[in-house]
């Protein structure tokens, strides 16, 4: 059997799950096995992203590595899977992620860490899931199913109010979600067909295509999330353990952009036309209504999630922004570098708030504390730590030279386009993104040990280093030389802009 | 060329080597070693941007202007890394490197106690890398780049010492102050791509002229120039880095890094960026007669007021960090007069004669162990004569002493300003014509008040003073030859010949071309020195600035403290910086964090989560009491009952409907 032939993206979404499901077998009669285990899964997923990654056609703008068989052939239900330009950045993303919360867990997990890496393993299973599916059900199950181990994570592992915490993300998403449900119900009663690529062609009213927008939106909105749909997110990454926050900022967020790329923009073009204004509008108020509250938060976590909801405002900009590119200049050739930066912004953002996170954690873990005023002075006690803080911290800011320049960039530039007044407060992210995070890093790290615990401190170890190296290469890799990720999607991205922007009503 | 390629790479590699190996290995390679790879790295890179200089200026290369790599193409932009090498670039990355280099020469004694002794090494060889990124760009995206990242460095070093909260407090004004300008920067930069389709100089200054009349919508239906909007935002951004009212907040403060950087950052290098980019983007400027007049006035504003504020101040770095600021100004004045030549040439006299001001401060502030207070010092020269002398020539090329590199460099931008027909240069020849009495005032009053008068240190400090060792003073001696005889070799070439090529565009029409008409009496050094003496305005505010400074810190040095006291409310707004920074604190600063407080606490707690989310949650009370039972600890058997009643939920959907 030749690489070619085997069930790539299969081998992707089932190689972790039966790696938990094992885990879970072995159960914590066998921790450190069961820890060497997970990471070798871990391990063995990402290279198996990689090989998809060098075997992926960057020319070609349909799917590829397509697997279908029946599933559920009353309905014309199919497990269905391939991969494009948009999902293959994401999937690579999953399964680096997932190495390095692995890594971070080893020796910080004291209670059921087979549990733990259990849990992890079949989320990183279900979310290559989400990604892949190319059936509506097939996916809506993924989705669903996502929820559960993220659920256990925060529920089982996570802080004092980690009840409440719990039943408001499951609430929010779980809600909305059902609406999405429905709405791919509806689609099926039209097309006939799961299938998602036959979806995006299926001709529908604009009314249809209103209501069908409002419930995408219902889900990918809370998912993403917006303003001012935002408000589970401070409180689950507060409760959640650092593993689960890392994954809860780098990957489950990008579900919602991804949603929005897969199913509110191609399925709706003329309702996502109809309603751009106003999603413009709720990206802005994300980036600068969320900087400011950013500013103030006392949390560490608090303030890094309220700086992913701004920064994903920037994603949901570059997502909407084309239509009032073209409204404007009547042409796209600007909307593609919108999206094309709002794709780049996602991927950044999963390697940046995955550091920020991992850095809050090695230092909870020290002093059990999130709070900025516990601490002041690390640098003396942790300077390695403190170059790695310094650097994600500036990534954070959107520094020239770090991967979350490159996204802002693009769509401030795209923006611009459009209308000036967008790209000027879009812009303001300059200001408020450095000043939230380096009013932070100021408060936390620099300055004189005042306190006995921050004097108390050790330095990051060897596993610890060796996590945020990892993260600090990618940052500036990409930060430096961004263009491979450009040319993995750029004829996806065109192909879906040209698409969206054909009207399809009936 | 293709050897010219490798030197290019060269000259911005060998800073980043040697940055990165001190940083990275700095414990293992030790203090010396960390000095030592540096210092190498940046005099490779000055001695090869020498040879470049070499090759473009007296060989008559042809300009270089090519991509090294894309960065990424999107949407059928393609940006890209590159350089153009030209006189503009070339001159740029001769005083960088050179300045650079003798600053890492004289660090080996400034910091020669500090524990970071390798983590300073390690950023100034970052900042020669980022700012040589910066000035040999051949686009904007790059420009972009080397623009945040000397930033990025200026903030670590203003921080350096990050125990000390007035330090700390500083880098993060420093930074956020520039992120007010680099915001403005970034629009100039998407307006410069809208209207081009490409971010690279060459092509855009190609196509300039095309949309000198075109338009941008703002405000309903008023139709802006489009080359106005494009050239304020950019010159937004100079002004937060080259430090332009009332964006020049965060230089005094940068004071609290360690004076090398001084030198090298806020006096020579990094703070002239913004000069520099106007200059290169003059084809873009010269299209805006609102944006010159605009730089004009601000450019004024900064030279006169900035100049006055350093009267007041009794640190010594303070008082030249305020005459940077006036200095920029007159730099700023120049770029609205259409001068750029006469910016630059004063931008490269100044790197030399403010550099060796800085360093010749931090040479007493060492002696006199660490204390930067002027009022402590006096009556250094005896024990000091090296710096003596070399901060004597630095003083006089810094008020335009007739000779000096400073009084040809700033003549040349009075009389600039003073052919200058656009709006707004009147009040800008008053400014510069003041600033020349008030320049040659607090500069005297430093350096008597330094080096002649009472010795006012305590009786145990004056007896341990003696010369600072040859790793300071050997710098000083350096930087003192060009502050004195580089402006007179200068002039000629620089304003009046064919230094600059076409790397410099003025238009010809509008009474732009202020330098050419002065051109037309321009007969030689000599001519120009004669000129100023038959109109000697210039020079008689310049004597009676020193004769005041004599006077009152030297003849009779009760004067000021009497003056003061008739006049306290006009220094209270002087020692009070006009109230720049009590208002920044308490709008800006004060203003954002309520703005935050207030949509946290009543946006996101009281309506959204507490209006909106909890009524549903309230509901949810009896569903958490089930949700108590994960806690139980039969983990597995919840996740099995959940992944099973989902699966069951899909089969009764499947099957019921």
């Amino acid at each position: 059997m030749t690489l070619n032939s085997l069930p790539i993206l299969s081998i992707l979404i089932w190689t972790p799950i039966i790696g938990g499901i094992w885990a879970l077998i072995a159960g914590d009669r066998q921790e450190q096995t069961v820890k060497y285990f997970s990471f070798a899964v871990a391990v063995i997923t990402f290279i198996f992203s990689v090989i998809l990654y060098c075997q992926f056609d960057p020319t070609y703008a349909g799917m590829q590595f397509i697997e279908e068989t029946d599933w559920i052939t009353a309905f014309n239900i199919k497990y269905h899977l391939g991969v494009d330009g948009i999902a293959l950045p994401l999937i690579l993303l999953t399964t680096f992620t997932t190495i390095l919360v692995i890594l971070a867990a080893w020796e910080v997990i004291e209670k059921h860490i087979s549990y733990y890496m259990c849990a992890f393993l079949i989320l990183t299973g279900l979310m290559n899931g989400v990604f892949l599916a190319l059936d509506a059900i097939l996916f809506y199950v993924y989705w669903e199913a996502m929820l559960i181990p993220m659920f256990l994570i925060i529920g089982i592992w996570g802080g004092p109010n980690r009840v409440y915490a719990t039943i408001k993300f499951f609430l929010y998403t779980f809600l909305g979600s059902v609406f999405m449900l429905v709405a791919f119900l509806y689609l099926y009663s039209v097309a006939g067909s799961f299938n998602i690529e036959a979806l995006q062609q299926v001709p529908l009213t604009l009314t249809a295509q209103k209501l069908i927008f409002v419930a995408f939106f219902l889900a990918f909105a809370v998912k993403i999330p917006m303003w001012p749909v935002h408000t589970w997110l401070p409180d689950a990454h507060v409760e959640a353990p650092t593993g689960g926050s890392v994954v809860l900022a780098a990957i489950m967020l990008k579900m919602g952009g991804y949603g929005f790329l897969r199913f509110s923009l191609p399925v709706t073009p003329d309702a996502s036309l109809y309603f751009s204004d106003a999603m413009i509008v709720l990206s802005l108020i994300a980036i600068v209504y969320i900087g400011f509250v950013a500013l103030v938060q006392e949390d560490m976590k608090k303030l890094i999630a309220y700086s992913s909801i701004s920064h994903m405002g920037f994603v949901t900009l570059g997502f909407f922004i084309p239509f009032s590119i073209v409204a404007a200049t009547g042409a796209s050739a600007g909307a593609i570098m919108g999206m094309e930066g709002a794709m780049m912004q996602m991927i950044s953002h999963g390697f940046i708030s995955a550091a920020m996170f991992l850095c809050v954690g090695v230092m909870y873990d020290r002093m059990h504390s999130r709070m900025i005023k516990d601490y002041g002075g690390v640098v003396n006690t942790m300077p390695y730590f403190a170059a790695f803080m310094m650097l994600f911290a500036m990534a954070n800011a959107g520094l020239p030279g770090t991967s979350g320049f490159v996204g802002e960039f693009l769509v401030i530039l795209s923006s611009f386009k459009a209308s000036f007044w967008i790209a000027f407060t879009a812009a303001l992210t300059l200001i408020l993104g450095a000043a939230y995070t380096l009013w932070m890093y100021k408060r936390v790290v620099f300055g004189e040990v005042t306190k006995d615990s921050v004097a108390e401190l050790k330095d990051i170890n060897g596993r610890e280093a060796f996590i945020l190296f990892l993260l600090a290469v990618v940052v500036l890799t990409f930060g430096i030389w961004p263009a491979p990720i450009f040319e993995i999607m750029h004829v996806t991205i065109e192909q879906l802009i040209e698409h969206v922007l054909q009207p399809k009503i009936l | 060329m293709n050897n010219m390629e490798q030197i290019y790479i060269a000259i911005v590699l060998a800073p980043l080597i040697g940055s990165l190996i001190a940083g990275l290995f700095g414990k293992f390679i030790g203090r010396s070693g960390a000095h030592w790879v540096t210092i190498i790295g940046v005099a490779i890179s000055s001695i090869l941007s020498m040879v470049a200089f070499k090759h473009h200026m007296f060989d008559g290369a042809a300009i270089y202007n090519q991509t090294l790599y894309t960065w990424l193409s999107s949407g059928g932009v393609d940006f890209k890394i590159g350089f153009l090498i030209d006189p503009l670039s070339v001159t740029m990355m001769v005083v960088v490197t050179f300045v650079s280099w003798m600053i890492h020469i004289y660090t080996i004694g400034y910091m020669h106690d500090d524990p970071g002794y390798q983590r300073f090494f390690s950023y100034i060889s970052l900042f020669t890398f980022a700012m040589l990124m910066l000035v040999m760009s051949n686009n904007f995206l790059q420009l972009f780049f080397g623009w945040e990242a000397v930033g990025l460095v200026s903030y670590l070093l203003i921080g350096f010492w990050y125990k000390k909260e007035t330090a700390i407090f500083a880098n993060m004004k420093a930074f956020l102050v520039n992120r007010v300008g680099d915001f403005g920067f970034l629009l100039g930069i998407a307006a410069v791509l809208m209207t081009f389709n490409t971010l690279d100089y060459a092509e855009i200054f190609a196509n300039a002229s095309q949309y000198a009349d075109a338009t941008i919508i703002i405000f309903n239906g008023e139709p802006w120039s489009l080359m106005t909007v494009i050239c304020i935002c950019l010159f937004i951004g100079a002004m937060g880095k080259s430090a332009q009212v009332p964006l020049h907040v965060w230089l005094p403060d940068s004071m609290e890094g360690p004076t090398p950087i001084s030198a090298l950052i806020h006096a020579a290098t990094m703070v002239t960026a913004g000069i520099f980019m106007v200059s290169r983007m003059s084809p873009l400027f010269e299209l805006s007669e609102t944006a010159l007049s605009f730089i004009l006035v601000i450019g004024s504003i900064t030279a006169l007021f900035m100049g006055l504020l350093g009267l007041v101040q009794n640190d010594i770095k303070r008082v030249v960090a305020y005459s940077t600021l006036s200095q920029l100004g007159y730099m700023t004045v120049a770029l609205g007069a259409s001068a750029y030549a006469a910016a630059m040439f004063h931008l490269v006299t100044h790197a030399f004669f403010k550099a060796l001001l800085f360093l010749g401060a931090g040479a007493v502030i060492i002696v006199v162990h660490h204390e930067q207070d002027m009022r402590k010092m006096g009556g250094l020269y005896k024990v000091m004569p090296i710096t003596w002398l070399t901060c004597l020539f630095g003083t006089l090329a810094l008020i335009g002493f007739p000779g000096t590199s400073g009084f040809f460099s700033k003549d040349a931008i009075i009389e600039a300003v003073h052919h200058s027909t656009l709006a707004g240069s009147g009040f800008a020849y008053f400014s510069v014509v003041a600033g020349v009495f008030i320049t040659a005032l607090y500069s005297f009053r430093l350096f008597f008040m330094t080096f002649h008068g009472n010795q006012r240190m305590d009786v145990e400090t004056w007896k341990h003073l003696h010369e600072a060792p040859p790793v300071v003073t050997v710098p000083l001696i350096v930087l003192a030859i060009p502050s004195v005889i580089l402006g007179a070799f200068l002039i000629g070439p620089m304003l009046f010949g064919d230094y600059f090529g076409n790397a410099i565009y003025v238009s010809a029409a509008g009474g732009h071309d202020v330098l050419a008409v002065m051109g037309e009496d321009y007969h030689g050094i000599g001519g120009f020195l004669l000129h100023s003496i038959k109109h000697p305005m210039v020079l008689l505010l310049m004597s009676s600035g020193i004769f005041v400074a004599w006077l009152c810190y030297i003849k009779f040095p009760d004067i000021p403290a009497k003056l003061v006291s008739k006049i306290g409310f006009i220094y209270k707004i002087l020692l009070n910086k006009y109230g720049f920074d009590d208002f920044n604190q308490a709008v800006f600063a004060k203003g954002s964090r309520g703005i935050g407080q207030f949509l946290w606490q009543v946006g996101d707690i009281n309506i959204i989560d507490g209006f909106f989310v909890n009524g549903t949650a309230r509901s949810v009370r009896v569903f958490s009491s089930v949700v108590r039972h994960v806690q139980s600890g039969y983990l597995y058997h919840y996740a099995f009952a959940m992944i099973i009643g989902l699966l069951v939920l899909l089969a009764v959907f499947v099957h019921g409907v």
